[in-house]
């Protein structure tokens, strides 16, 4: 056993080596860490009260509001929408439905502002269906579900499949309806999923950019989101409110995904 | 019950996917396909697909050397830090793609920490550091768990007949990875084509420069008016897209 050991020791102190780590964190510092850390010096040039300032500026705060509500309505609607597409995935069967499993991943594959246009085409001033949402909140809120479609269908239907079935025949039948036994029997088991795919397209949704920005219009402090003020601050040249907004706006989808990671592994324990 | 429950669902996705995707396609092609060609192969149109595949030449490659090295780091390493370092791998799909410029801007830009010493921003050196940045956690994460999953038996017993690491890396851990690999990839250029928001505020957007694909159809259709040229630069999008799912779908059925 010794023997054996050995080597695995060296391999773990091994494997990419110094070498290999040192690249990866340099590599990770000048993409990713560098940049990041310059956002939040700026935005604390003016200090904590020069940032507060920037993100409670009235079409600052609109905008951060409108960004986290709109983003909360499109997460519950993907609850819903979710688990209804990964249940008929997963328990229904009808011809078509590799296909209808394949477009669910379409959302991730095409470009966003491909997705602003798209929508726009069907539900824009040209709808040929007579009706058009450009520039209100609706508008925000089928570009958004559009690109967060996935997540919850995606984390609610591998669990579905592993779902017991004996207990939900024997809740059918001591006479519990289809309904009851989804709610008693089903629904508990999907509460990990539900909420780890609701949290992942919300904070998705929180930064979105190009879907939005066609069909939103991004009128201030009606439908412009965080995301468009951002953009807005840097082309009128005022980099440290955008700093602040994107502080801001980083702020509240940390606070979500770190939730979510402490969620799951209390669950895990 | 299951009939409604099914036509629930199709009819949110009909109206949220299928049919506004059958509608840009039926506008880009109600004038013919010579119309739709024509549109496509203008100089800025030609330039942009250009530019857009130079992105991809220049970014692919950088994610697959460094990615990997950041996977065997991540898998084999024993390193205080180890958990910093994962989450700072995953930071990038937190971050929204406008935050990605601004922070290259306030980093690499004129005003920023290194002063504008490198000529980064609005050029093509900074759309790459920005497609980068949003793509970087794709090849590590497709990598890093099927090298946790092979370990290092393999590689321990060719290092024990004396190959080099180099050797070791060619014959044993680079066919063990090439599947995860491959699916990273293409997530990579999937995501590289399709990038905007951190462009539109790095990139100069100047037609026929610093005009991607995707920065083609938002000019078009704001600044140009040309809604049909749009929905046919979208179209040419679309049909990229199309191809990274079915090599999606046909790479996950050889890892199954």
């Amino acid at each position: 056993m010794a023997a054996l050991a050995l080597p695995k020791r060296r391999a773990a102190s091994g494997g990419a080596g110094p070498l290999g780590l040192g690249i990866a964190t340099l590599w990770l510092s000048i993409i990713v860490l560098l940049p990041l850390a310059a956002v939040l010096a700026k935005s604390l040039e003016g200090g904590v009260g020069g940032l507060v300032d920037a993100i409670t500026a009235p079409s600052a705060r609109a905008a951060l509001l409108i960004t986290v509500g709109v983003s909360a309505v499109v997460a519950l609607i993907n609850v819903f929408t979710g688990t209804l597409i990964a249940w008929v995935l997963v328990r229904d069967d009808f011809r078509g439905k590799s296909l209808v499993n394949a477009i669910i991943d379409l959302p991730f594959a095409l470009p966003t502002i491909v997705a602003s246009i798209v929508l726009l085409s069907l539900y824009g001033p040209r709808s040929p269906i007579g009706l058009d949402l450009y520039a209100t909140k609706p508008a925000l809120v089928i570009a958004l579900a559009f690109v967060t479609l996935p997540f919850v269908v995606r984390s609610v239907q591998p669990v579905l499949m592993e779902v017991d079935r004996e207990a939900e025949e024997a809740a059918a039948s001591l006479g519990a309806g289809g309904w009851t036994t989804f709610r008693r029997i089903i629904l508990p088991s999907l509460y990990p999923a539900l909420l780890g795919g609701a949290g992942l397209a919300f904070a998705r949704a929180v930064g979105e950019f190009g879907s939005v920005v066609l069909i939103g219009g991004g009128i201030p402090r009606e439908t412009e989101v965080a995301s468009q003020y951002i953009a807005k601050q840097i082309e009128t040249d005022r980099p440290a409110s955008a700093a602040a907004v994107s502080v801001a706006l980083l702020a509240i989808s940390f606070a979500v995904l770190f939730a979510l990671r402490y969620a799951t592994s209390r669950r895990e324990r | 019950m299951r009939i409604a429950l099914r036509t629930a669902a199709l009819a949110y996705l009909g109206a949220l996917v299928l049919v506004p995707l059958g509608m840009i396609l039926y506008r880009t092609f109600e004038n013919g396909f010579v119309a739709f060609y024509e549109q496509v192969t203008t100089p800025a149109a030609l330039a942009a697909v250009s530019l857009s595949l130079t992105i991809v030449a220049i970014v692919v490659p950088l994610n697959v050397i460094f990615g990997v090295v950041t996977a065997l780091a991540l898998a084999r390493g024993n390193f205080p830090g180890r958990g910093i370092l994962q989450a700072v791998v995953d930071l990038p799909f937190a971050v929204s793609p406008v935050i990605v410029g601004v922070a290259l801007i306030l980093f690499w830009g004129n005003d920023g920490w290194l002063g504008g010493a490198l000529p980064v921003i609005f050029s093509l050196p900074g759309m790459v550091l920005a497609t980068i940045f949003v793509t970087l956690p794709f090849v590590v994460r497709e990598v890093e768990p099927v090298l946790a999953e092979v370990g290092t038996d393999a590689e321990e017993a060719a290092a024990t007949l004396g190959a080099s690491k180099w050797q070791t890396f060619w014959r044993i851990t680079l066919p063990a990875i090439k599947v995860g690999l491959a699916y990273g990839v293409v997530l990579t250029v999937a995501r590289s084509l399709g990038e905007f928001g951190a462009l539109t505020v790095v990139a100069g957007g100047v037609a026929g420069e610093s005009q991607t694909l995707t920065l083609l159809v938002h000019a078009r259709y704001i600044d140009d008016h040309n809604v049909f040229g749009a929905y046919a630069a979208s179209t040419l999008l679309m049909g990229l897209a199309l191809l990274t799912l079915v090599l999606m779908t046909t790479l996950q059925r050889k890892r199954a």
